[in-house]
Parts: C-alpha cells; structure tokens; sequence
C-alpha cells in the first residue's frame, strides 16, 4: 500500500473514532483504552519485525501507570507526566534492554515475562506504598492547568491518545522503511548477515527494544489517565500476553494493524461480556482463532488482500 | 461538564440518526428515559458487577443466582413501586478497565437506573468516584476494603453492609473472649491487598487490647496458591498458639483440607474470619473448636434473627434453587436488593407517589433503615453500612455434613465499627479491653 | 544475615531437613506439569499455552470420575489408579484432536502464530471448563485419607506429613522421569523423537515419519500435564484460574531447564521448589518471585537454559 493511501486510511480512521466517541459517548472511554493499547502493540510490532516476541511489555505499561499515579501528587500536569512516564519506561527499557537483547525467541520472550512478573510481585510487596491489589486512584490531575475532568478531560485525553498514536504510527513507519527497518527483519532471517556487514544486531534490536518502552509508556500514561486507578494487573503476564494477541489479530503488515486490532479486541470484548458475560473468554478465543487459521495477515491483511482482489 | 446526562444522549442520538447503520447498532441498547421530569420508568434496570470468571468466582456465581432469585421474587410481587426489576450482569474477572468501562457502558448505553458494585475492592474504589461523576446512585455491595469511606465522601455511592475493620476486629475479640491466655500467633493469609490489609486491622488491634502476644510467622503465599505443605511444616514446627487466616475460596479450601490431613487443628486454634463461606465444601475436614466468622451476622441458622420467618424463607428458597445453603455473598446481595427496594419506597413516598430523580433516589439511600435476612443494616451519613457481625465456633452435628457453628456471638454493628470521620488505623489503637468485657453472651447451636 | 552463619545452620539443621521435605514434594508436582510442556516444545517447537488447560482438565476430570467410583462405593485404594486412567484419557482424546486439527495446520507458519493459537484454545477451555465444571472448588481427597501421615521427628517433637506428599508424588514423578529418559534413549520411537527434536528436516530425510512422532509427542505430553492435574486434584482445591497460574510457572522451568530438556526439567523444578520451600523460612516476603529469580540467574550464565545447546551459528 502506498505511503500517501495510508495516511489517508489513518485521518479517516482518525476521524472515524472522533466520530464514533461523540455518538456513543460510553464508547469515549473504550476507544481511549484501545487507542492506548494499540500505542503499545505499536512497539511490539517493531520487535516481532525482528522475529521477536516480548511476553513481558506490560511491565513498562505499569511502570508508566504508577509514574503518573505517583507524579501527580506532586506535578498535576498530564502534559509533563506524560513524557515524564515515557521517559521513564525508556530508561528502564534501555537498562533491561541492554540484558535482555542477548536473548532470542522463547529466551526472549520468557525472561521479559519473567521481570514483569518480578515488577508486579514489587507493586504487590510494596504494600504499604502501593496498596497492592486495591490500587490507587490518581488525585486530580491538569491539563495546560485546567482540570482535566469531567467531558472535556474524557476528549482531552481521548485527543492526546489519538495524536501520540498518529505521531507514533508515522515515525514506526519511517523507521521502518529506513535501513534500521531492514537490518531489523535481517535479524528475523539471518542474523548473521548482519554481522558480516558490520551491523550489530544488538544495538539494532536494543533501539527497536527501547522505542517499544517508550511507546508502551505513553499506552501506560494513557490508561492510567483515562481509568484513573492503577492496580498491578497492569503488569500481570496476560496483559503481556493481550498485546501480543492485538498484534497478529490486527496484522503485522503496517502500522495501521495495532490500532485497528487494538480497536476489534476491545469492541470485541466488551460486546461479548455484554452478550456472554458467562463465556466471553471462549468467543474472543475463537475470533483469534478464526483470525489465525482463515487470515494470517490479520485484519490489516484481509482488508489489504480484498483490495488487492478488487 | 461533569457526568453526561441521559437527556444528552437523547438529542446526539437524534442528531445522528443518520450516522449509519454501524453506529445504529452500537446505540441502539439506548438510555431509557428517566429524566428530571422523572416519569415511571416502564423498567428498573439494575446493573450488577459481580465476578464470573477467575477464582473469585466461587463468590460471584452465588451473589448473582441470590440476585436472580430475589429479583424474580420481586417482580412476582409485582415489582417495586409498581415497576418490574431486571439485572444486567457484568464481569469483574477481566479487571478494573473492564469494570470501568462496563460502569460507563451501563449508564450510557443501557440506561440502568443503579448499579451493584462491586466485589474486588480495587473495582469499588474505581466505581465510587465514579458513580458521582456519572450520578447514578450506586450499591456497594460486598467489597471490603474500609478505605473508601474514611479517605472521601461521595453522594452517590453507599455500602449496604460492613467493611474489613468490624469483620476482622470482631473475630479477634471472640478469641480474646473464648481464648484470653494465648501467647503466640501465626499468620497464613493471601499475598494481595486483602490478606495484607486484614492483618494489619488484627495486628494493630492485637497490640492494643493484649499487648506482647509473639508473632511466630507472618506467612503469606501466593494468591491463588494451591500447596501450603511448607507454610505448614513450618508452623507445625513453630506450634504457636493461634494461627489466623482470612484467606478465602480455593486458597481456605486447600489450606484447610492440607492442615487437616496434618493434624495442624490438633496444635493450634485457627481463626478463620471468611471459613463460613467454604464449611459446606471442606464438610467436617474442618475440626471442631475453631473460631469462625461470616463478614456479617450471615449464618442460616442464624441463633437470634429478628425474623425468623425471613431467614427461614430465605435460605430455604436458595436451597430449593441451587442446592446449597446459601453463604455471606448471597446474604450481602440480599442486603443491596432490600436496600434498593426500601430505598426507592423510601424516595416515592418522599414525593408523595410521584418518581425520585437520580439525585432524590441517591439522598433517600443516607441514614436509609433496611431490613437483612437476620437483621437490619442502617447506612451512616458517611454512606458506610452498619451491620452486625456473628462469630462462632465450628461443631460437628449429625443434622448437617458439614461443621456448623456453635457458642455464637453477634455483635451489634456500632460496637465494633469505626466512628463517622476517623481512621481504622487510629481508631484500633483507642480501644480498651472493657470492650471485650462488654461482649454480648455467647448463643449455642441448637438442633 | 543471621541465618548465614553456621550457627544458625545447627540450630536450625533440622528446620533445613523439613524444609527438604517439602521442596522436594513441590518440586514433584512442578515438574510433573514442567516436563509435558518440554517434551512438546522441543518436537513442535511450540510453547503450548493451552498446557495450563490441559493440567486443569486433568484434574477436574480425575476429580469427577473418583468422585463418581467412591460414589458407586468403590475401594479407597482404587483412588492412585483411577487418577492415572484419567489422565491418559484425557491425554488420549484431547492430545491428538488438537494436534491434528489445529497445531498440525499452523506447522509452517511463524512460531507466533503458532504460539497465539494456543493461547486462544487456552482462553476457550478455560471458559468450557467454567461451563462443565462450574466455579465452585472440587476435590477428590480419598487416595491421600486412604494411605494417611507419617510422622518425621523433629527435635522433641515429630511433624505429620501426608504419606501421599512423601511417598506418591516424588515417586510418581521420579518414575516419570526414568519411563521417559528410558524410553528416548533406548527405544526405537524414542529415539525418533529425539531424532525430531535436535533436527526435523534431517530427520524426516532419513525416513523419520515426523507427523507420527509429532502427534505422538503431543499426546503424550497432553497426557502428562493431565496427569499433572490428577495428581494434584487430591491436595489443590480446582478453581477457574487454576490453569493459568500453573502455566506461568512452568514456562519459567523449561526457559531454565533448556528447551526439550527432561533431566533438566527436573533439575530446574529441583531449583524451584527448593528455592521456594527455603524462601518460606528464611525470606517469606520473597518466596513469589524465587522461579523468576532463579531462571534469570540461570540466563545470565547459561543463555541456553541448564542443558540447553547453542545453535551454531547459520549463515
């Protein structure tokens, strides 16, 4: 798909949520989630271009949550906790990184998931800090020091959401089709071409790995913003585990796939629970297999091959 | 703009009646019309949170068949204020966005006119808020956690039952009573907000009433843990005298079963403030002589309730539909239907028959009186239920296959609760041990 | 630093010996559960999620059909084999349909996909096993009543163990653990699956049916991570979430063991369930994160897990 019809297909997709959010206003709050989710499938989408699997990036998710939890008691403003939770995911992304990059496939996957079990093992042991399962809500919190509550603080955040996630969704894609791109599927092929010309694959992956942090920080921030109370499910291993899942159910084919996946998933689950609130497990477990075994390209790649057909 | 009101839903649906099919769809659930002008709604949409996946469960499934039961019942009486009922279940399994987002989903799509929420602590203090954000008036309607009410106020959200601070003190009370000379103490309880939360409202309690009891374990496995050999080797070792546990569900059943098959009951006195809810699992694995709580005055042989008819009526049907005695969350979802019913009556009859907005029927729920299957709970200005709390000690009859309770105590709500505008963790450390001497007389079994 | 010292060893020695006891019972019951899943990976490649599924299925099952012979009044020493019937029947019709219908089809996609699928039939039978077995915790206590406690002297004093937790489950799985290790070594369709294991294309050129061995492999390890669950179902209370907790750690011993590793499965659960018994005394606030803890210190000196092989290097 060419450059200029992406973009195009992201402002109409852009437009189509505003639209949606002021329709159904109870869907505000969903899309907002599934804004901030695909934000962060958008990181994992990087990785698995290397042929890597992190089951372990709800780790930098919590991690930006409680940032902003805990920031705000001291600086209310979400335009500064923002950036502040990113930024904080990034530098423990790099530490990790600098670890976990020597790793490949089931290794790397696993010792992701087990630090971000490890995290969510701290948040609970921090008991008297944390309050454990129960959480914390996050105290008033500004925008530009408006109070960001009410209607106008759900679109402020649904907005911020959106333009992190076009921002986002563009840089991924330049960097994708730049020569950091092709060295990243060089390590999903051969990675030891790689070497050969003089790339190191690590730091190649350790960049991919970081700019996933940060993005995953900003999904943190976002959610944390929107449901305003963070627990340590956040960074339990089946949160990890759904973003891989809105990963190949969006498709891996373009940086659109994470959102419109991100945006299926929650649809999806939320209608489900509201018709099956019983099994609705089982009916999203059998969307992802009908998506697997019938359109391995994701939606992403069903819309694709339907043009294509056209 | 604070919350977003039906009658604004209304005129954007209008406006967008030609958004498409698509969106058609999405909307067409629609608000109910419930406005200011408060005309009878032709039904009373009741969302319920409750949990029906996960291990919670064993808890969720039984508030919801009690809330099925008591509804069907209500609409055969032919309604509440003359208006059917009908629930509208949601998960808490997946977690506090979920339940968020459902609360959202539940006022402005499908229109409830109140909300039961919730279980997990975590959801109810994530829905508090947000029931005076949205104005929906909202049910809390069996989780624990004292937090919500003595950290902030809110006019729309309400407890119809107790909190972790009356729950866990009256069992420690009953111990100093039927034990008063211990000298040393185990704790084996869940490694989540719960079980950490408990033992603090024990231990600083403990500390207060009988200071210098030894500590011998704090011992705290994994939520959802399924082998307690070594937490038990190591207490079987320690022989303190009393081990407490405030664990629930899987966790208690495992645990009770592994310490029985190991003769731990034979060592020490086990405290166990939930156990009511798993005697008719474990059956008489669970020895006789240990001290056993409901969260609540909830026992359906009850010694004392002020109508036995009700208590009577009441379990009998939950037994004739599903098969069981029912256990503390169907008795805590008893309680948020009869608050629900004797707080509309309350608001109706505020308005001489005419129907409450959301904002009367919320007031009507302040200071409301509503009668529990045993007793009768009063909310407090502060929105936090006042309800009694029963504490006994398990007996082996013939009648029954499993241990039922004996030498009860039922403590009247207001002398174990925490006052209006204080602090659990100040409040534990102003008591004296004349509380224990003040206890109300111990009621036995009677077959 | 107190219980580093030597005197804390002597008063203490025997606490170690208990805590022993209980490590190695634990590690039993994790590598019991750890062992199927290595098997499978090694042949499919694929870390089969739905294995959590497979040990609660097990159980459950194990747990309905006891419940159902003692209720028909049979003997309490029939409980040991009925728990193991249970498994292979659960290994036996559920291993091959899965294998056949779903993992077989997803063979030459990308090991992701492969993975996803698992987890969505994870996230199905977890609902299905809701909807069979309800919520409410089951049980099926009679083989450990029948064979009741020994006690161990402590000191002045002994402490009950059930004999089921001493004797059963080390057994069980120590006799699991030499069936297999004999087998793969000795036996002709061990050695195929050892054959597929180290190389599937090599193999399959030297004549190895590899689809065979596949669903082989497979049902067996179904039938393992069942018996997992039977074997537990006369302690563990079965619960919905059961099979996910179980999963978690598992994953965490075969990344430590090495992929397709069966000695270093068992050496890991060893690690684990040792680390963990011993985290109860000296470190209770840590006993959670030990299996993480442990298997990132293996990573960190052994990047292919205990006795896992470098790949060379290709080109």
């Amino acid at each position: 798909m060419t450059r200029r019809s992406e973009t195009l297909l992201a402002l109409a997709g852009a437009a189509l949520i505003l639209a949606l959010a002021y329709a159904v206003p109870w869907l505000r709050f969903v899309l907002t989630i599934a804004l901030a989710k695909g934000l962060a499938v958008l990181g994992i989408l990087l990785l698995l271009r290397a042929g890597q699997v992190s089951f372990g990036h709800a780790l930098y998710l919590a991690l930006a949550a409680y940032t902003v939890a805990f920031g705000a008691v001291v600086v209310p403003e979400a335009l500064l906790l923002l950036p502040a939770a990113a930024l904080l995911a990034g530098i423990v992304g790099l530490l990790i990184g600098l670890f976990v990059v020597r790793y490949r496939e089931i290794f790397f996957g696993m010792l992701n998931l087990a630090l971000s079990m490890v995290f969510y093992s701290v948040l609970e042991k921090f008991y008297a800090l944390t309050h454990g399962a129960d959480g914390i809500r996050l105290p008033p919190v500004t925008f530009l020091g408006r109070p960001l509550a009410g209607e106008a603080g759900e679109w402020t955040v649904l907005g911020m959401a959106l333009v992190l996630a076009l921002a986002c969704g563009a840089l991924v894609r330049v960097a994708l089709a730049s020569p950091l791109g092709e060295a990243l599927a060089g390590i999903k092929t051969r990675e030891t071409r790689l070497d050969f010309m003089g790339v190191s694959p690590k730091r190649v992956l350790l960049a991919a790995y970081v700019a996933s942090a940060v993005m995953a920080g900003f999904a943190g921030a976002i959610i944390a913003l929107t449901t305003r109370h963070v627990t340590p499910a956040l960074s339990y291993w089946t949160t990890s585990g759904e973003l891989v899942f809105i990963a190949i159910l969006g498709g891996a084919g373009s940086v659109l796939g994470p959102f419109l996946g991100a945006a299926a998933y929650e649809l999806t689950r939320v209608y489900a629970a509201a018709t099956f609130a019983n099994a609705w497990q089982l009916v999203l477990g059998l969307v992802l297999l009908a998506v697997i075994v019938f359109a391995p390209g994701g939606l992403w790649g069903m819309i694709t091959s339907r043009r294509r057909a056209a | 703009m604070a919350g977003t009101g039906r009658d604004g839903i209304v005129t954007r649906r209008e406006a967008l009646i030609g958004a498409g099919a698509v969106a058609g769809s999405l909307m067409l659930p629609g608000a109910g019309a419930w406005a200011q002008g408060a005309a009878k709604p032709a039904e009373l949409k009741v969302g319920i949170a409750t949990y029906l996946s996960g291990p919670a469960s064993v808890f969720g499934v039984p508030g919801r068949q009690t809330a099925e039961m008591l509804f069907d019942e209500i609409n055969a009486a032919g309604g509440i204020a003359g208006v059917k009922v009908r629930p509208i279940f949601v998960d808490e399994g997946p977690g506090v966005d979920h339940v968020v987002g459902e609360y959202r989903r539940l006022v402005q799509s499908e229109g409830v006119h109140l909300i039961f929420a919730a279980i997990s602590s975590a959801d109810c203090i994530a829905c508090a808020p947000l029931a005076d954000e949205l104005k929906r008036p909202t049910l809390l309607w069996d989780c624990g956690t004292q937090r919500i009410f003595e950290d902030n106020r809110y006019s729309y959200a309400f407890r119809t039952q107790a909190n972790a601070t009356p729950e866990i003190l009256a069992a420690l009370l009953y111990l100093l009573k039927v034990k008063p000379d211990f000298k040393s103490i185990a704790v084996i309880n869940q490694d989540y907000a719960w079980g950490r939360d408990s033992w603090d409202i024990f231990r600083t309690a403990m500390n207060t009433l009988k200071p210098g009891v030894k500590v011998s374990a704090e011992l705290f496995p994994r939520f959802g843990a399924t082998d307690f050999s070594t937490e038990i080797t190591r207490v079987l070792a320690l022989r303190p005298d009393v081990v407490l546990s405030t664990s629930w569900g899987g966790d208690l059943d495992a645990l009770i079963r592994q310490a029985s098959d190991r003769k731990l009951f034979e060592r020490a006195t086990f405290v166990m403030p939930l156990a009511e809810s798993s005697l008719q699992r474990v059956g008489k694995a669970l020895p006789a002589g240990h001290i056993v709580g409901a969260r609540g005055d909830h026992w359906f042989l009850h010694p004392s309730p002020t109508d036995p008819e009700r208590l009577k009526r009441f379990s009998e049907s939950y037994r004739a539909k599903y098969n069981a005695w029912p256990i503390y969350p169907c008795f805590h979802m008893a309680q948020a239907v009869s608050a629900m019913k004797a707080g509309i009556e309350k608001a109706v009859a505020a308005k001489g028959g005419g129907w409450p907005t959301d904002a009367e029927l919320a007031a009507a729920f302040k200071g409301l009186e509503f009668p529990s299957p045993t007793a009768s709970v009063r909310i407090r200005e502060d929105g936090q239920g006042l309800e009694n709390q029963l504490i006994g000690t398990t007996l082996h009859s013939d009648k029954y296959p499993f241990p039922v309770l004996t030498d009860m105590v039922v403590f009247p709500a207001e002398s174990v609760t925490t006052p209006v505008g204080q602090k659990s963790a100040d409040w534990l450390k102003t008591l004296t041990p004349d509380i224990v001497a003040k206890l109300p007389q111990a009621q036995a079994f009677k077959s | 630093m107190a219980w580093l010292s030597m005197a804390w060893l002597s008063d203490n020695g025997i606490l170690v010996g208990l805590a022993l006891l209980d490590g190695l019972s634990y590690a039993a019951a994790v590598f019991m559960v750890a062992v199927g899943l290595n098997l499978v990976f090694g042949v499919l490649r694929v870390l089969n999620v739905a294995h959590g599924s497979l040990y609660a299925i097990g159980g459950y099952a194990a747990a309905s059909i006891g419940l159902f012979a003692t209720s028909l009044g049979a003997p309490p020493w029939l409980g040991l084999p009925i728990l193991l019937a249970a498994a292979v029947l659960v290994g036996v019709a559920l291993g091959p349909v899965i294998e056949r219908l779903l993992l077989r089809r997803m063979q030459d996609r990308e090991p992701v996909l492969q993975l996803l699928v698992t987890f969505a039939l994870f996230m199905i039978l977890e609902d299905l096993q809701k909807l069979v077995w309800g919520v409410q915790p089951v049980v099926f206590d009679a083989p450990l009543k029948w064979l009741g406690t020994v006690d161990v002297p402590f000191g002045q004093d002994v402490i009950p163990f059930t004999a089921y937790q001493l004797y059963v489950l080390p057994g069980v799985a120590l006799a699991t653990l030499a069936i297999l290790a004999t087998v793969l070594r000795y036996t002709l369709t061990g050695r195929m699956v050892v054959a597929v294991t180290i190389d599937r294309e090599a193999a399959r050129a030297m004549g190895i049916d590899a689809a065979k061995v596949t669903m082989l492999t497979f049902t067996v390890g179904a039938a393992l991570a069942a018996l997992g669950g039977a074997l537990a179902a006369p302690t563990v209370s079965l619960v919905p979430g059961v099979g996910a907790s179980t999963i978690v750690l598992s994953f965490a011993v075969v990344a430590t063991a090495g992929l397709g590793q069966i000695e270093g499965a068992a050496v890991a659960a060893l690690l684990i369930g040792l680390g963990r018994s011993f985290a109860v005394y000296v470190a209770p606030e840590f006993e959670v994160v030990v299996p993480y803890a442990i298997m990132v210190a293996v990573l960190l000196f052994r990047p292919q897990g205990l006795f896992g092989v470098a790949e060379t290097r290709r080109i």
